[in-house]
């Protein structure tokens, strides 16, 4: 991925890069591009870059003028409130990077899996109007059960892999589906393949569809 | 438009404040960046009261995470709009945005001075390819960093000149590149 070997569907396209730069993505995608960018040096510099506009616009924006005493009071808050002097670690958990084990408060071994389909569990970390996102674990040979395509998805290698056609993707690799993709995933036989998923689909409630409708994603 | 290319070293004074909490260099910092911060939460929608309020806020940020900023990796006015696009984020409540793990760069604790420079200088070209755009796609730039665009909109814009703003910043990709390889090989 380092030199210039750009595959677009193992990485993250450039206008969701962009809305994350800008802050303007649901938290489901927030969290797995967070976890992607902590994986992938070459989504960082796009990232940096992306960021770097939004410097650019800061730069040219027509100045506001603001009441007299505002540099006063800020002043007066700044006197004697430390100062941050260096990064604070924070540490990845197994092969959870930092963003996800932050998220969730725990690594990969206190995960709260429920089952789905044969062998597949899933746990939901986070649904909203705007969107959700869940962790997924796959046996070894065993096929992703059928996405019910609705909106965008991300998915996000964390362990293991999966072959999709005839793409592997690895930890660190992120699957951009929307509802026109075809494709079945199936894990690599060797390990379980563990992925964080996001989708921006609209939240179903839960109950109101029969089982077997949503085999896959289950709201 | 010529805000924003005059000669003041910004990241020299961030860097006196990150160094010797100097207050005067934060004072100037203030002047330049504080104004701009407002407008800029104003164009994202805050009114000129909250935008007010915010501006102090990131200032006061800016002083507090002083010690976090290398000005070999962003310049001034990008580090300012990181804080700013955060602080809009906690106004609205609208969702949590987790932040990538940091870089660790190796034992060098003195960033290069070229790299500081293009970092710097970064911005300024930049924004001098942003007014060069054709009207309609800088709108929609800009409409996407105040918040007024979401993702599925992006990704249904074909005029957004993407394809532009990469090639303005291949410079930028190529050093970051270069520092990632470097680390990979410690």
């Amino acid at each position: 991925m380092m030199n210039g070997q750009m595959d677009v569907r193992h990485t993250i396209p450039d206008h969701l890069l962009m809305g994350y730069a800008a802050g303007n993505l649901p938290e489901a995608f927030n969290l797995v591009i967070a976890t992607h960018v902590s994986l992938s040096d070459d989504s960082r510099s796009r990232l940096a870059a992306f960021e770097a506009v939004g410097g650019a616009m800061i730069d040219r924006m027509a100045p506001v003028d603001m009441a007299d005493d505002c540099l006063d009071r800020v002043l007066d808050r700044i006197s004697g409130m430390p100062q941050a002097n260096a990064r604070a670690p924070r540490l990845a958990a197994g092969i959870f990077p930092a963003p996800l084990a932050d998220y969730l408060g725990h690594d990969e071994t206190s995960v709260n899996w429920r089952p789905v389909s044969s062998g597949v569990k899933q746990s939901i970390l986070h649904a909203d109007r705007q969107g959700s996102v869940r962790l997924l674990s796959i046996p070894a040979g065993a096929e992703m059960p059928d996405h019910g395509h609705r909106g965008l998805e991300l998915t996000l290698v964390l362990k293991g892999s999966f072959i999709d056609g005839n793409r592997r993707y690895g930890r660190g690799d992120i699957a951009v589906a929307d509802e026109d993709t075809e494709h079945t995933p199936v894990a690599s036989s060797d390990e379980v393949c563990i992925c964080l998923a996001a989708t921006d689909a609209p939240l179903r409630l839960k109950g109101l569809l029969p089982r077997l409708a949503q085999p896959f994603f289950r709201i | 438009m010529t805000i924003g290319q005059d000669d003041t070293d910004w990241a020299a004074l961030l860097l006196r404040v990150r160094d010797h909490q100097d207050r005067a260099a934060f004072a100037a910092l203030f002047r330049q960046f504080a104004p701009r911060v407002k407008g800029f939460l104003m164009r994202s929608g805050a009114d000129a009261t909250l935008a007010e309020e915010c501006a102090q806020d990131v200032m006061a940020t800016l002083w507090q995470k002083a010690g976090l900023f290398d000005p070999s990796r962003a310049s001034v006015a990008t580090w300012v709009f990181t804080i700013a696009r955060n602080r809009r984020i906690d106004a609205l409540r609208r969702a949590r945005r987790p932040e990538p793990e940091d870089l660790s760069w190796g034992p060098e604790s003195e960033p290069d001075q070229a790299d500081v420079f293009l970092a710097q200088e970064e911005v300024t070209r930049l924004g001098a390819a942003l007014t060069q755009l054709p009207d309609k796609q800088r709108r929609l730039i800009e409409r996407a960093y105040y918040g007024d665009l979401s993702h599925t909109e992006l990704a249904q814009e074909t005029g957004l000149p993407l394809g532009t703003i990469k090639s303005r910043i291949r410079l930028a990709l190529e050093k970051l590149r270069y520092h990632l390889d470097e680390r990979s090989r410690q």
